[in-house]
């Protein structure tokens, strides 16, 4: 077959439920080339490279590779026609090794003993891009970004011209990136055909020829790097100026909330993850807990809230020791929890909404009377509720799951501090929402902090941690890498802390991938 | 007293045979994620075939292979209802145990108390046989004994050392990510299924024409059962199924051997399941990622979900 130079996806319909997902999109991409695909969550990327790779039928449009039209009806035959994807949520099996998930996918994968006879060829191959992997590892002993590796590996093994990487660093600690970034380099000078999903427009400027722009499943504009500045970009991607318009007065600090005392915790594989961890947080100030995930903030705050073993060290709130209480009792003590992934952990989603409102206060004494709930006042709640905090729903008696995630996460955000928590645990509050509800959101914790409460932020976003934390903490590995003030000049050098450097000096490493 | 401790020997592994075959079976399916409680009615529906036949032709060879065709066929009941309808896999792999022992009481009726003229006997196999102690016991065995140890050992083989076999186990543990690999999911489970009823079927058929030469209704006596339990006891690996089937044969035989002594029949014949829970505790209490079982066992797919 010939190899794949040129593809054009041409009027590309989809719709899921009645939203239009994709909406009459038009690109092209040619060998040799790094084309960017720019967005918002929920812009519609994932969904057109999902019709590409054939995981879903356009319901409308063609695909021409090569000028010639193609049908895509499965992975298979997206392969076949020579492309590649890296899913954002790797596609691989933990629990098998580096080589038989190699071989799974591999069209020339032998019959027999594949895991013995396809080693050699995996071995020179990752050398070829200095990827270092060890074929017989299993995948979950892997970091983030030794399984990037293996996926790409698994793309170009088959011969993809064509690869599909979708958003490629959101698991990658700033070196991690850099490497990579040489590696996308040395491919398009093989003549390699890229579409970079992202939403970080530094990445697209800095590695991309060409970027097709997104915006609520349509295009918005096709444009070449070199002649657009972030700002436009971030204009088209957004369509309005991006001002986040945060008032963070300078507060002092009033009495201690949160009392973390060189505390460890297991993992689910039974390992330690949190390795001795101490802190405080007090009133009036936002405390951030910044690193790449996977390093131990899960854990670290399922113990807080309760969730979790402690499996050494205090922790306390307002001198009452919790170590260990059960999450009613600690929640009771005055802490409540923004879960991370929302859907799973912070609603039960076939509930109304009015009963997910007082998912946690049904006990109270105002939501209920013995073994019966008070519906009316509970559905009178949950209207102020939603009042208060502008949850957009045409109705309470709907079920949770049919909101958006952004108006869920005001649900949930209302639900906890509606109570007025003297400690508010909130993990990744604003991932995956659009600009409107991420800037309500901050404000929102921001107005916690004014009003005296003591808020544990963790998050992945930087930008979220800068405009928000008094102090932040970079976590590696399960230990603090430092604490620094919002302030301090090392902050610049935050990168280098995520990735494991402790102690740094002012401007040392300045890192040119921020 | 050596003749004694050879026949035990020897029932020990007669007894093992039909649970070695349903757990190969079930590890197949359980491997590609597909959980089926049908096998004891998959063994009824094998053992009632293979004996009708044999009694109709003569030849209980011809007997087998129409068991073996009959397994498969009603197990594509559950492949259709888990994969293709992706229904609960419990409750379709029930139905598939009653429809199996209703289909197979409802056929036999006629049968019930009609020995068979002719059985698939013993085969000693030459020279190998005649080594003292180990020859009587391994190599003067029933048919169904060296193809159930040599089904166990090819379907280790087939897991663990073929492409067929990576993709089977992928199939278990993430489907999602093996279909963007270019596998049709869908198909290895409906394969890895039928595959499965085929061999709880032989282990059916090995009750009525070979281990016995009648057939009774109910003559599965729970082996069906005892092959789930034992599938989680071999961590579904073929080759600790062997070690596994024949440990619970014994069991069956030490039943009839501490009968005599006053021991309660019934408590005996719960060692089999008492042995099941207490490795699943000791497993549990262990790294319970070591337990092996396939991570997305019993869950049903569907293509394209968002």
């Amino acid at each position: 077959m010939k190899k794949i130079e040129t593809l054009e996806m041409i009027n590309i319909y989809k719709s899921f439920q009645g939203v239009r997902a994709n909406d009459n999109i038009n690109l092209k991409v040619s060998s040799g080339e790094i084309l960017g695909l720019l967005g918002e969550n929920g812009a519609g990327k994932t969904t057109l490279m999902n019709i590409l790779y054939g995981i879903y039928q356009p319901d409308a449009g063609e695909i021409r590779v090569n000028g010639h039209r193609i049908s895509i009806d499965s992975p298979k035959a997206s392969i076949d026609h020579g492309i590649g994807m890296v899913h954002q949520h790797f596609m691989l099996i933990q629990n098998h090794t580096v080589i038989e998930n190699i071989a799974l996918g591999y069209a020339r994968a032998p019959m027999l003993f594949p895991q013995k006879k396809m080693r050699q060829s995996i071995v020179s191959f990752s050398e070829k891009f200095n990827f270092n992997i060890d074929p017989d590892k299993k995948v979950w002993q892997l970091s983030a970004g030794e399984q990037q590796r293996v996926e790409i590996i698994k793309a170009l093994v088959n011969g993809a011209g064509l690869l599909i990487l979708d958003e490629p660093t959101s698991v990658l600690t700033p070196q991690e990136t850099r490497d990579f970034f040489h590696v996308l380099e040395k491919m398009r000078k093989d003549g390699q055909m890229i579409i970079l999903i992202s939403h970080k427009l530094d990445e697209i400027k800095k590695i991309c020829d060409r970027v097709t722009v997104l915006r609520k499943g349509r295009v918005v504009g096709h444009a070449c790097t070199e002649q657009m500045d972030k700002r436009s970009l971030a204009r088209m991607m957004i369509g309005r100026e991006v001002i986040f318009s945060f008032s963070r007065e300078k507060m002092s600090r009033k009495e201690k909330v949160l009392d973390v005392v060189d505390v460890e915790v297991d993992g689910d594989k039974g390992y330690p993850v949190v390795n001795g961890i101490s802190f405080e947080v007090y009133r009036n100030e936002i405390f951030g807990i910044a690193g790449v995930a996977g390093n131990g903030q899960r854990e670290l705050v399922e113990a807080i809230t309760g969730l979790r073993m402690v499996t050494h060290g205090r922790i306390r709130i307002n001198d009452i020791d919790i170590t260990n209480q059960s999450p009613r009792k600690i929640h009771n003590t005055g802490v409540s929890h923004v879960p991370e992934e929302r859907i799973r952990f912070g609603i039960a989603p076939n509930l109304f909404l009015y009963e997910n409102a007082i998912l946690k206060q049904h006990h109270q004494k105002k939501f209920s009377r013995r073994a019966f709930l008070a519906y009316g006042r509970i559905k009178a709640h949950t209207r102020q509720l939603i009042k208060d905090f502008q949850v957009a729903t045409p109705s309470i008696n709907i079920q949770t799951k049919n909101l958006s995630g952004g108006n869920i996460q005001k649900l949930i955000l209302g639900r906890e501090i509606a109570d007025k928590p003297d400690l508010l645990v909130a993990s990744h509050p604003t991932y995956g929402l659009d600009v409107g509800a991420t800037e309500y959101l901050r404000n929102q914790l921001l107005k916690r902090r004014a009003e005296g409460g003591a808020v544990l932020l963790v998050s992945e976003d930087l930008d979220e941690i800068f405009e928000l934390c008094d102090r932040v903490a970079v976590i590696f590995q399960g230990k603090f890498m430092g604490i620094l003030e919002s302030d301090d000049s090392r902050i610049a050098d935050i990168g280098l802390m995520m990735a494991g450097t402790k102690d740094l000096r002012t401007g040392e490493g300045a890192d040119d991938s921020f | 007293m050596e003749e004694i401790l050879i026949s035990v020997v020897q029932r020990t592994l007669v007894a093992g045979t039909p649970l070695l075959l349903g757990t190969v079976g079930e590890i197949i399916s359980e491997r590609s994620g597909i959980l089926n409680l049908g096998v004891e009615g998959v063994m009824a529906v094998g053992a009632v075939t293979a004996f009708i036949v044999t009694h109709h032709t003569g030849n209980p060879w011809l007997g087998l292979c129409a068991a073996i065709i009959a397994g498969m066929l009603i197990s594509m009941v559950h492949a259709f209802a888990s994969v293709s309808l992706q229904s609960n896999q419990v409750v379709s792999g029930l139905a598939l145990t009653m429809l199996g022992l209703g289909v197979a009481g409802l056929l036999g009726k006629p049968y019930v108390g009609k020995p068979l003229a002719i059985k698939i006997n013993a085969m000693p196999i030459p020279i190998l046989s005649d080594i003292p102690w180990v020859g009587p016991v391994f190599f003067n065995q029933s048919p169904f004994f060296y193809m159930a140890v040599l089904l166990a050992i090819g379907t280790w083989f087939l897991l663990e050392h073929t492409l067929l076999g990576i993709r089977i186990r992928s199939t278990g543990e993430n489907p999602k990510a093996t279909e963007t690999q270019g596998v049709n999911v869908s198909m290895v489970r409906y394969l890895s299924v039928i595959t499965g009823g085929g061999f709880s079927a032989m282990a059916g058929a090995h009750l009525s024409i070979s281990y016995s030469k009648s057939w009774i209704e109910g003559m599965t006596a729970g082996r069906g059962w005892i092959v789930i339990a034992l599938t989680i006891f071999a961590l579904w690996n073929p080759m600790r199924a062997v070690v596994g089937a024949f440990l619970f044969g014994g069991i069956f035989v030490l039943q009839y051997m501490l009968q005599p002594l006053g021991i309660s029949p019934n408590f005996l014949a719960m060692l089999p399941y008492m042995a099941t829970l207490l490795v699943l505790l000791v497993g549990g209490l262990r790294d319970s990622r070591r337990l092996n079982a396939p991570a997305m066992l019993a869950e049903p797919y569907r293509r394209g979900d968002r």
